[in-house]
């Protein structure tokens, strides 16, 4: 299985999320935002960094690349999509996930290894954890505040469309303690941590059972493998 | 060359954590008179001339890419003095 992994001006954890692709089994294949070519990925990673230097706001310009018309198109015909911090802020400016990203309610950047609740274990991206598992990956943003109207948010509660939550301290101010969110069909999913940091043990967030050994967002690439195989 | 002036502000019932770092960096110099502060946006298009149509698609341009409605506010679109 092929996995598109979107290069922006300013992204900076592409290459870390074609990595968690290949440790998942999968196949990374390097997409440029200039272009209009998918080249026939079955699935999309758009990665975490400042495109476009956070100008505007948070993934705007980068939500009117050539290649989001298509990546726009794909999304909504069912392909899996996975917007990962930027990623996740490029997601909501396109309209594929409601709702939208301040800045953290302390003013400060963050970065820590985070616990999260997984609250929709049904999307192509959370299907190999169970629904109520909690897992750490780590967090780093500064604008990460998820914010939405309360008739937006009663929605996303009530039809189940929080994927994630921050357990413990709420680290940034975001509504409901909301992490990540999935659209209603339940291919694309978005959230402000990194599971592309948790994919192979010497390199992740430390564990009760060894230091830097948790691998919880490996989860996430192996949970899209592991969908369309089913679907293949 | 004639300029069109669009200004954005966060929605006011949002923090703006910008706004409020000023807020008491003012407070700090025994400025508290000044008991809050909210910071937005002001956007200056150049144009060759200012027209209906221009300014029409001034307007649209500030509510689909200059701002985000779900969290600011389109204040001002006018021709500058």
């Amino acid at each position: 299985m092929r996995i598109g992994v979107i290069t922006f001006p300013g992204s900076l954890d592409d290459r870390d999320a074609q990595r968690a692709v290949r440790l998942a089994g999968g196949e990374a294949v390097a997409l440029w935002h200039g272009s209009h070519d998918l080249d026939g990925v079955d699935a999309i990673v758009l990665p975490g960094g400042f495109s476009y230097g956070d100008y505007l706001r948070c993934g705007a310009i980068a939500a009117h690349s050539p290649i989001m018309s298509e990546v726009i198109d794909a999304a909504n015909a069912g392909m899996p999509v996975l917007g990962i911090c930027n990623g996740f802020q490029i997601l909501v400016e396109a309209h594929l996930l409601p709702g939208g990203l301040i800045r953290n309610d302390h003013g400060d950047f963050i970065c820590r290894d985070q616990t999260l609740r997984v609250e929709n274990a049904s999307t192509a991206w959370t299907s190999g954890f169970s629904k109520g598992q909690e897992i750490t990956i780590p967090l780093k943003n500064g604008e990460g505040g998820f914010i939405a109207d309360a008739e937006t948010l009663a929605r996303l509660e009530g039809e189940g469309q929080v994927a994630f939550r921050y357990v413990g301290t709420n680290p940034n101010g975001s509504l409901d303690d909301i992490a990540g969110l999935t659209n209603a069909r339940g291919n694309v999913v978005g959230l402000m941590p990194h599971p592309e940091h948790a994919v192979e043990a010497g390199f992740g967030p430390d564990t009760p059972d060894a230091m830097r050994s948790g691998v919880d967002g490996l989860t996430f690439f192996t949970s899209v493998l592991q969908a369309q195989l089913a679907r293949a | 060359m004639p300029t069109i002036v669009v200004e954005v502000m966060p929605k006011a019932e949002l923090l703006d954590p910008a706004g409020k770092a000023v807020a008491g960096a003012l407070a700090k110099q025994g400025r508290s008179h000044f008991s809050n502060v909210r910071i937005g946006k002001r956007f200056e298009l150049t144009v060759d001339e200012v027209t209906d149509a221009v300014l029409a698609e001034a307007r649209e341009l500030a509510d689909d890419l200059l701002s985000n409605g779900v969290i600011e506010d389109v204040v001002t679109v006018k021709v500058a003095d």
